[in-house]
């Protein structure tokens, strides 16, 4: 396999990579009627080309992240005179969102976007698709079988909590007997354990500091405030505090004003507007957030977009769209908050 | 467990109040044994966490905390005494809670400041009561059935008011109340509340008629409709009434978190009932106690408070409160029946 690929790449990647942009950039009306095998060599951009229909199954947006996520999808979307998106009614529940991707299947959709409330559940369907000769982008949640999907491309949990860690380890490297709290968030997800091993992972290059207490909260801002304020009482002091939600961070931020606290650094996660704006203004404890970019649902259009056309990525010597992408969790704080702003979600 | 019907009772009492005594005497005479033991278990609690957390558990700032995180499901589970005393069950409070705090807190009530945002809390917790209440009063359709149907609708329309969104609270006047500088006497305003609405629901279930006749109704509705009580009037009173304490809570929640959320009130009518049958009162109707309700919410605080003192994980503070909730069932069973 990995003999296969470089030998595709050395015989074709460099071409593409000096000519095809050049090919496409500077003839792309005349190439959008070629039929001819050199269009493996194109790669995906703004300009219209073959017409896509590309369905998009998404979950209930009960959240400020997974509404963002239908945003970003629609948005971009609209950006393309060529795609067409049938979007379904977002749903939590299994059965209705197996229902509900059949139907995309039965409208022979060129493409599919899944993010599927439960990825197990959801891999059946997803195997009905590819076999029915539908490409499917698996969005965020995998399904069981590699097999169920064209493309995947997902947030980095593990790597949200080495991004805080890290971040919070520079900051603290100098102290000694650090302490530092971690707000975690719904401990029956495996998505929070990830956060949670990666964060403890980071920490283990700062010896001189050490995680005194973990308590788990909802997501929700109740929950957040309730157990952040619980945690408040518990530990009178400590260096720094990873929150892995910033919608329950805005209740862990109540709750620290309520107990006017500010002896200590505050690290979010995701990426919420509220989060951007207070660590902009530098008014409160928190001073970062790390990011789960739910920008990944547009990148998830682009891809469903260029699979439809039979194109590759731009920038990218591949002939063809990746089969994985992971998203990088970046630390946005004061310093890059401004180039992030946009991507913040309420 | 084997008191007289008290329909019959209520009926001959109906105008006359209840007891001529002064009401501490009443009070102390009416504090059974369940009361006592839930005491107890609270009394041993306090015990486990001073020993546990000394430094932390039993500082006054921690006492105001376990206060009031108590205040606003305790609010909610005093309205759910009374339903469950008339024999009926509200699934609806965490839903209804939601719904109320979504609407008070939308763009367009903020306008109005704390009033719009207080005003629009209770007249949303009543108005979900009142359909409650006719759905079940003059819909003959069974509590359970009615308040899990409002239970799905307030979850799906509070969804649709914030589109998934939290919708933060901008005026000065609501953050304020949950903030340090609005205590009275050390007391957060949140407390107060909570102690007023526990005091006005045990002047009403003991010292009044729409007291008797709701512990009538649960007793046995036929015995009390026969004794000239208007039952599903009654009814729809307490649904009404449910509705209310969801919407006080709804405003408390609001000044805690300083937003609304349709994922508010999660799970409360679980909490809610948890704390009354461990209070003492009968989930077939007929009988029970404010008190025991509310020391049945604190118990739980008290227990959520010590756990997170000991940094305990989520998977152990779930089987330990499972297994506290039946220990204090068992301890209270045992100690009414041996009485």
């Amino acid at each position: 396999m990995p003999s296969h690929t470089s030998r595709r790449g050395l015989l074709f990647g460099a071409a593409a990579l000096s000519t095809g942009a050049l090919i496409t950039g500077c003839t792309s009306n005349e190439s959008k009627d070629d039929d001819s095998d050199d269009k493996s060599q194109q790669v995906a951009d703004d300009k219209p080309g073959k017409k896509v229909t590309i369905g998009f199954a998404g979950p209930q947006a009960d959240h400020g992240w997974l509404n963002a996520i239908n945003d970003n999808a629609k948005k971009r979307a609209e950006k393309y005179s060529d795609v067409t998106l049938e979007a379904t009614e977002g749903s939590n529940d299994t059965a209705a969102q197996i229902g509900q991707v059949e139907t995309l299947i039965n409208k022979k959709v060129d493409v599919l976007v899944v993010l599927p409330a439960d990825g197990k559940a959801l891999t059946q369907v997803g195997l009905k698709a590819m076999k029915a000769g539908i490409p499917v982008v698996n969005l965020d949640r995998v399904f069981a079988s590699p097999q169920a999907y064209r493309c995947w491309i997902g947030g980095d949990n593990y790597g949200m909590g080495l991004s805080a860690g890290h971040y919070i380890g520079e900051k603290l490297k100098d102290k000694k007997n650090a302490r530092v709290v971690e707000l975690a968030g719904l401990d029956n997800l495996e998505l929070t354990k990830q956060r949670s091993k990666g964060f403890d992972d980071a920490l283990k290059n700062y010896p001189n500091i050490k995680k005194v207490a973990r308590q788990a909260a909802d997501f929700t801002v109740e929950s957040g405030q309730s157990k952040m304020s619980q945690l408040l009482q518990a530990q009178k002091n400590f260096d720094a505090l990873w929150n892995h939600d910033d919608d329950q961070g805005v209740g862990a931020l109540r709750a620290i004003k309520q107990a006017g606290r500010d002896d200590f650094l505050m690290v979010g996660g995701a990426g919420a507007l509220s989060a951007m704006q207070a660590i902009e203004a530098d008014n409160s404890v928190l001073k970062a957030t790390v990011l789960y970019p739910p920008t990944m649902a547009a990148s998830a259009i682009d891809l469903a977009r260029a699979l439809g056309q039979g194109k590759g990525v731009n920038g990218m010597a591949e002939f063809e769209i990746p089969s994985f992408v992971t998203c990088y969790s970046a630390v946005v704080d004061k310093e890059n908050v401004g180039q992030y702003m946009s991507t913040g979600f309420k | 467990m084997t008191q007289p019907a008290p329909a019959a009772e209520a009926a001959t009492h109906k105008s006359t109040p209840a007891d001529g005594g002064s009401p501490w005497r009443a009070a102390v005479a009416r504090a059974d044994v369940r009361t006592l033991s839930l005491l107890g278990v609270l009394a041993a609690l306090i015990v486990i966490g001073g020993i546990t957390q000394p430094d932390s558990f039993l500082d006054s700032d921690n006492v105001q905390l376990i206060l009031t995180q108590a205040s606003v499901i305790g609010v909610v589970t005093v309205g759910m005494t009374f339903v469950i005393i008339s024999g009926g069950i509200d699934l609806s409070v965490g839903a209804i809670v939601a719904l109320a705090s979504v609407w008070a807190t939308t763009v367009a009530t903020q306008d109005f400041g704390f009033a719009g945002i207080l005003f629009t809390a209770v007249i949303v917790g009543m108005g979900c009561g009142l359909v409650n209440g006719v759905l079940i009063a003059y819909g003959a359709i069974v509590p359970f059935i009615a308040t899990l149907a409002m239970l799905a609708a307030g979850r799906g329309l509070a969804l649709q008011i914030t589109d998934g969104k939290t919708q933060m609270v901008t005026v000065d006047g609501v953050l304020k109340l949950g903030e340090r500088d609005s205590y009275i006497l050390g007391i957060p305003p949140l407390v107060l509340v909570f102690a007023a609405v526990t005091v006005v629901g045990w002047l009403i279930l003991n010292r009044t008629t729409f007291g008797r006749r709701s512990v009538a109704v649960g007793g046995n509705a036929e015995a009390a409709r026969l004794a000239g009580i208007d039952v599903r009037r009654q009814r729809l009173y307490l649904y009404l009434l449910s509705g209310l304490c969801c919407g006080i809570a709804a405003f408390l929640l609001i000044i805690l978190s300083g937003s609304g959320q349709n994922t508010n009130g999660n799970l409360y009518e679980l909490d809610a009932i948890a704390a009354v049958i461990i209070g003492g009162t009968l989930l077939s109707g007929g009988r029970g106690t404010i008190t025991g309700s509310v020391l049945g919410v604190l118990i739980f605080t008290t227990i959520q408070n010590i756990f997170a003192l000991n940094n305990l994980e989520t998977a152990t503070q779930q089987i330990a409160k499972g297994a506290i909730i039946v220990a204090a069932v068992l301890v209270q069973r045992r100690s009414a029946t041996t009485s």
